[in-house]
């Protein structure tokens, strides 16, 4: 009985085929982030509060800058924190 | 004559008139400089992400407006001069941000005709 470390497949198997990540304002014709909605802002924010990079959330530049921004605000008038523990 | 967006915290100790006096103070100073006021939103007490000035909640207030560029300044000495004013915020509105608020207040002129249809 052959074991499985020992099957050899003709193609080599995908390892992990992730889905082509994509800029969600661009994809839904989004075009102004409002800094008031903090839960859509949540989305972009890491437990700590603090932004996530781009190759995490997907943005393009020029949103993931008005998304920082969005946040910077939100940060400002005490709608979002600067740093806490378990923001979600 | 560009759109603008004015967040203001008070203090919570304010009172209820006290602060419908102060929101009416301020929509009068922008009406009078030619300014008009295009939608105030009173989001009453909420809780502070993080204390300021020792206060854990605040008088949340916008109001959106359009006005000649000076007349910020004007606005700011105000704001800062009013002891019961906490923090304020001026955003400077696109024609999406304007286009953004208009629906989000269920867009009474554009897409209530479409609906009214």
């Amino acid at each position: 009985m052959a074991k499985a470390n020992e099957i050899k497949y003709l193609t080599a198997i995908k390892a992990d085929k992730r889905p082509k990540k994509y800029c969600r304002f661009k994809k839904m014709g989004i075009h102004y982030i409002d800094y008031k909605d903090a839960d859509f802002l949540k989305k972009f924010l890491n437990e700590q509060g603090k932004l996530l990079p781009r190759r995490i959330t997907g943005n393009s530049l020029k949103f993931q800058r008005k998304v920082s921004t969005a946040c910077k605000k939100a940060r400002q008038m005490a709608i979002l924190p600067y740093v806490t523990d378990l923001l979600k | 004559m560009n759109n603008y967006e004015l967040m203001v915290i008070f203090t919570p100790v304010l009172s209820e008139e006290d602060f419908k006096a102060a929101q009416k103070k301020y929509e009068a100073l922008v009406k009078d400089n030619g300014g008009t006021v295009t939608h105030t939103n009173p989001w009453g007490l909420k809780s502070l992400a993080y204390p300021i000035a020792k206060k854990t909640t605040g008088m949340y207030w916008v109001m959106e407006y359009s006005a000649p560029s000076s007349f910020n300044e004007k606005l700011k000495i105000q704001l800062l001069r009013d002891d019961n004013v906490m923090r304020h915020m001026f955003t400077a509105l696109d024609k999406y941000a304007v286009e953004y608020n208009a629906k989000k207040r269920g867009g009474v002129n554009s897409s209530s005709e479409k609906a009214g249809v």
